[in-house]
């Protein structure tokens, strides 16, 4: 072990006078072929890690990463959810013995103890021997927090309909309708439409939006005056004029939507 | 050429012993799946660093676009990934990363403990690299706010009412990693996204640069 009292140095640098290898001891003791890092193994290396970006870019083509709709605070029926790997943690906190008066147990005790013992784990398990079987209380230990991790994140993760929350939380862009209050068709959609339709086409419960269409003037004026699917038929009231008017509106408001 | 200026530096500044340092070592053929097929066991803290230098580019590029603002943030990852040439590939390798980084760090942590390879002379290297296994699931969860979607919002809202109940510190706590006591918005974003860009990366770097230097020092441990 160097101390640094009574060193010497070459002149004013750090380098040492007496001559001493930095670099670990010849790997001769064990038996076997080497290799020398530099060029040979790390072109393996270089190899496996080319496989592993193949694999990786593959998942991250074949699933595009999720985003849901913008954070709404108010929205008070989400069911939050972290992330896979914290599921263990959150689902702990479901038990009655690490939750409500014992919730300290479930956030600090359990948790601080697992890890804690997994950063001391050199210190508890400060044996001679490493085989597995050397040591069976480390590796026990070991196994257990491994089993109950997978069990807790298993079960919080099998109560979750992953496909109807992604469904349910789809991301809705930014609506880029302009809807020009001047125009001569406005008026008649105001009057009858925009109950159901929405002040910007949006639509509602009660009918789809109007956004994103594709039908022609004359099918619009048609299905105002004569429903199609649950709109009910005789909704549109005004003369023929105005109906041409609305049509006009509709497909206006759609073209500045593209 | 290339020799004459490697000749010119090394003249000045010595750079031969580092090169040796990082490069010019033997590869023990316990660890050498070429050898004995079982050692791919031993790739795989090297192929925890790899995805950590995808999450340093990838996240890299993601600041060029993403704007950590609750008006912006998700405009700008909805942005990202429906307008930017590529920009759903960055975020993928991004949020991806993120998952495979935890898998291969848990596997790497496995193999290290059933080997015993933490024993004695290597028990400081270990808690490196345990506090390395923190700091990813910190910047996991920060990270995790970031798009600011529902799922980022309500699920840290969760985090950050868990820390809350900490006795003596919670509240303390809690205002420090949200800016507020009771809200949850325009603060939290904004440390959120400083701890994630910032100071976790820099707790990450300096423990990964003990964690290499330690390994370089000790050498890999012996076969079982």
């Amino acid at each position: 072990m160097h101390r640094g009292k009574g060193m010497k140095f070459v002149g004013d640098s750090r380098i040492k006078a007496e001559k001493t290898s930095q670099i670990p001891k010849d790997y001769s003791e064990y038996p076997g072929r080497t290799e020398a890092f530099w060029p040979n193994f790390l072109l393996k290396e270089w190899l496996v890690g080319a496989v592993f970006l193949v694999g990786f870019l593959i998942l991250t083509l074949a699933h595009p990463s999720p985003l849901e709709g913008m954070a709404d605070p108010t929205d008070a029926a989400y069911i939050p959810l972290p992330d896979w790997y914290f599921l263990f943690l959150y689902e702990l906190l479901k038990y009655k013995y690490a939750s409500g008066d014992f919730i300290l147990f479930g956030i600090l005790v359990l948790p601080g103890l697992a890890f804690g013992a997994l950063l001391l784990a050199p210190f508890l398990d400060n044996g001679p021997g490493r085989r597995p079987h050397q040591r069976p209380i480390a590796v026990g230990m070991m196994l257990l927090g491994l089993v109950s991790v997978i069990w807790l994140t298993y079960t919080s993760a099998s109560h979750v309909n992953w496909q109807e929350r992604a469904e349910a939380n789809k991301p809705i862009p930014e609506s880029s309708v302009v809807v020009d209050t001047e125009h001569e068709g406005f008026a008649a959609y105001e009057a009858s439409c925009m109950t159901c339709h929405g002040a910007e086409l949006e639509g509602s419960a009660a009918a789809p939006t109007l956004v994103g269409i594709e039908y022609t003037p004359e099918e619009i004026a048609t299905i105002a005056k004569e429903g199609t699917g649950s709109m009910p038929a005789g909704i549109f009231t005004g003369s023929d004029e105005e109906l041409e008017q609305l049509a006009d509106f509709i497909i206006t408001v759609n073209e500045s939507a593209e | 050429m290339l020799q004459k200026v490697y000749d010119w530096i090394d003249e000045r500044i010595d750079i031969t012993p580092i090169w040796r340092d990082i490069a010019d070592h033997e590869v023990p053929e316990h660890v050498n799946p070429a050898h004995n097929f079982s050692a791919f066991v031993y790739c795989f803290g090297g192929l925890t660093f790899f995805v950590v230098v995808i999450q340093i580019l990838s996240g890299m590029f993601l600041t060029m676009y993403y704007v950590p603002d609750i008006e912006n943030a998700w405009k700008s990852v909805y942005y990202l990934q429906s307008e930017v040439a590529h920009g759903q590939i960055v975020r993928g390798m991004h949020h991806w990363g993120a998952s495979v980084v935890i898998v291969m760090l848990l596997l790497h942590t496995l193999r290290v403990f059933f080997q015993g390879a933490y024993k004695k002379p290597r028990e400081l290297n270990w808690i490196v690299g345990v506090l390395i296994f923190f700091v990813m699931l910190g910047l996991g969860f920060t990270g995790y706010l970031l798009p600011w979607d529902n799922k980022a919002y309500f699920a840290t809202q969760v985090g950050l009412e868990i820390a809350e109940q900490v006795p003596f510190i919670g509240t303390e706590l809690k205002t420090l990693l949200a800016g507020d006591a009771s809200i949850v918005g325009a603060q939290t974003l904004t440390r959120f996204f400083a701890i994630h860009v910032f100071f976790l990366p820099a707790a990450l770097f300096a423990l990964l640069a003990v964690h290499f230097i330690l390994i370089r020092r000790q050498g890999i441990s012996g076969p079982l």
